[in-house]
């Protein structure tokens, strides 16, 4: 089928798609139609008041108080309400407004739920879906990360190190010290200079905070690399071969384990002594560590794809509970389609 | 035939693999019994040992991509050390980190612990920048990179943090982890520069092949993937449910194991059935004049 789609014209590969997710929209209608329907997120608003307080050194700190008062500051909240207690406030009081339905919310839904799908379809082929939805992760996660990297980084170790008293009455009212440290002017210059890496002129200038950071790096993965995966690990596998147990008996499997610990590390470590040809004893030892490494490849597999089937039940999980209102396991709809059909069936 | 056969038909079958257990699963509520391993079995040993009261260091050392794998472990985690009456103080070397702790706190604290409070009975510290940068200085220091919770109050006035000057005061730590920095680094920077520190790692699926070299000496404990995360989740649900229905939240990652089954029974036949026809190809390419 591959080989059919690939070797079709772009129009034809087009109306393919447009077809694909014409198929899925009369679907997700069909859905929408049938009982209670789908996809719909309910708030409820939340006020809670807030007084400031001044402590020793102008430290600001606010806490909650019961009722509004003149000096205190009220802050809503929308928190999610399910649709099983939507439909219990509507039975009770008719046209209530305390539990609504949350447009925002809603849309938003709707569009992880679209997402998720465009993800998906990349299983058939590359689309414009799914290259919409890849661009939109990217720059959503670049932009983030700019953000954190703003607010996480550079104005708590390096602006309020460098002015303190401007980023405290800017966006850090509770900042504690309060005075410019002037060591902080060396990550400062070390940062100015990397970025000389985008001038053509400044590049050589660039190096010296990379190899600030790669011999900083280098040093602090080296000790503690020799420590736990050097020291430590041969520690591990100094074992007793024959483990006794406690009443002074043979403990069989223990014993067993111990000696496919110790075999497979050094019949494995074997394999990568290239200095000596693999012949005789050091041969076999390297056919029987390639069969230990081939079995750790093995396991390393078997994890990635529990850890993939993992996340993927998760996103079928979103898509039918969440979205389209399928199943309800945590009873948060009082009932699923799926099982209203199989009662009734 | 091998050659002909298009791959979007295994990727039909892994859907349907996946997706059926999961409506059965949400239709019947069942899920399948769990025999707790000897890593998750540590896991809730170290955390049964500890008296009430004592203060537990919580990385959670993930984001939304894995949040499949590692959400249930994180909640089951808390779940466990409220439960016992132990003081989760909760750090992120991840940037949303804080974001799905306040999640789990929303979703355990205040539901099923309302008396508990924030910056007496646990608290959220947030996140830190620097990766491994940040586990060395909790080594020496923990409030220099610590300083305040996350809604800005000083530790020193946080009644939950009395005491506590660097990451070796805990006497537990555990760290929910997505990749790096995680699991590895907590191991390399913690556990080995303080020998009497109880560390437990709950992980992803990826990276528990590089974790399972540290257990049992220098990681006392480990969830490995959704399995892992599915046997601690039967074990506390024993502990505290006793025979009790379990609320549902608290059921996610068993909930996920019946899709394992299933996709995992596809895999293993397409390898048999991939390498069945190999060797017959071969043999009909030998016999072939």
């Amino acid at each position: 089928m591959s080989d059919v789609i690939a070797n079709q014209s772009e129009p034809t590969q087009g109306r393919w798609w447009i077809g694909l997710f014409l198929v899925i929209a009369v679907l997700v209608a069909i859905r929408a139609g049938i009982g209670e329907g789908m996809g719909r997120v309910y708030v409820q608003t939340e006020s809670t008041s807030y007084v400031s307080t001044e402590g020793e050194g102008g430290r600001v700190s606010w806490s909650a108080v019961p009722g509004v008062t003149e000096d205190s500051v009220t802050i809503d909240r929308d928190v999610f309400r399910t649709a099983g207690q939507y439909r219990a406030a509507e039975a009770a009081a008719p046209g209530q407004q305390a539990i609504r339905l949350s447009w925002d919310r809603t849309i938003g839904l709707w569009l992880a739920a679209f997402f998720t799908l465009a993800v998906f379809s990349f299983l058939a082929g590359d689309n414009p879906a799914y290259k919409l939805t890849e661009s939109i992760v990217i720059g959503v996660s670049a932009g983030y990360w700019m953000v954190v990297a703003f607010w996480e980084t550079l104005v708590p170790k390096l602006l309020a190190q460098l002015a303190p008293d401007l980023v405290k009455a800017w966006c850090m009212p509770n900042l504690e010290g309060g005075a410019f440290n002037p060591v902080a002017l060396v990550p400062l210059g070390l940062g100015i200079m990397l970025l000389s890496q985008l001038t053509p002129l400044g590049r050589h200038v660039g190096r010296w905070p990379l190899a600030f950071v790669i011999g900083t790096f280098a040093g602090l993965k080296m000790v503690s690399h020799v420590e736990s995966d050097i020291i430590e690990q041969v520690r591990a596998t100094v074992l007793p071969l024959v483990v006794s147990s406690e009443d002074g008996s043979l403990a069989a499997w223990a014993s067993l384990r111990n000696v496919l610990i110790v075999t497979g590390v050094l019949c494995t470590l074997a394999y990568f002594v290239f200095s000596v040809e693999h012949k005789g004893a050091v041969g076999r030892a390297a056919r029987v560590g390639v069969w230990f490494l081939m079995i750790t490849f093995g396991s390393a597999f078997g994890f990635t794809v529990m850890g993939r089937i993992a996340l993927l039940a998760a996103r079928f999980e979103f898509l039918f509970i969440d979205w389209l209102w399928l199943i309800d396991p945590k009873g948060e709809r009082g009932m699923s389609v799926v099982a209203a059909v199989m009662q009734s069936g | 035939m091998s050659g002909t056969l298009d791959r979007r038909w295994i990727y039909l079958a892994m859907m349907l693999a996946v997706a059926l257990p999961i409506l059965w699963n949400g239709v019947t509520g069942k899920t399948f019994p769990e025999s707790p391993t000897p890593p998750s079995q540590a896991c809730f040993d170290a955390i049964e040992a500890l008296p009430a009261g004592s203060r537990v260091l919580v990385s959670f050392d993930y984001d939304p991509a894995s949040e499949g794998e590692l959400a249930p472990m994180a909640t089951t985690f808390l779940r466990h050390l409220m439960h016992k009456g132990l003081r989760p103080v909760i750090i992120a070397l991840w940037p949303l980190g804080p974001t799905k702790a306040e999640e789990t706190i929303a979703n355990v604290m205040k539901v099923d612990f309302p008396d508990r409070v924030s910056g007496r009975d646990y608290v959220n510290l947030g996140f830190q920048t620097g990766n491994e940068g940040v586990l060395k200085v909790i080594g020496t220091d923990f409030r220099k990179q610590f300083p305040v919770d996350r809604s800005g109050t000083p530790v020193d006035r946080l009644p939950i943090m009395e005491g506590i000057t660097k990451v070796g005061d805990f006497p537990l730590v555990i760290t929910i982890s997505a990749g790096y920095p995680g699991g590895k680094e907590w191991v390399q920077y913690v556990s080995s520069a303080n020998p009497g520190l109880v560390l437990l790692a709950g992980v992803t699926g990826v990276q528990a092949s590089q974790v399972y070299s540290y257990y049992p000496g220098q990681l006392r404990g480990m969830l490995a993937a959704i399995k892992g995360a599915a046997e601690y989740e039967a074990l506390v649900s024993a502990a505290i449910d006793g025979d009790r229905v379990t609320a549902p939240k608290y059921t996610e990652a068993r909930r996920r194991m019946a899709p394992q089954l299933f996709g995992h029974l596809l895999l293993i036949a397409l390898i048999v059935i991939g390498n069945a026809m190999y060797f017959a190809q071969r043999r009909c390419k030998a016999v072939a004049p």
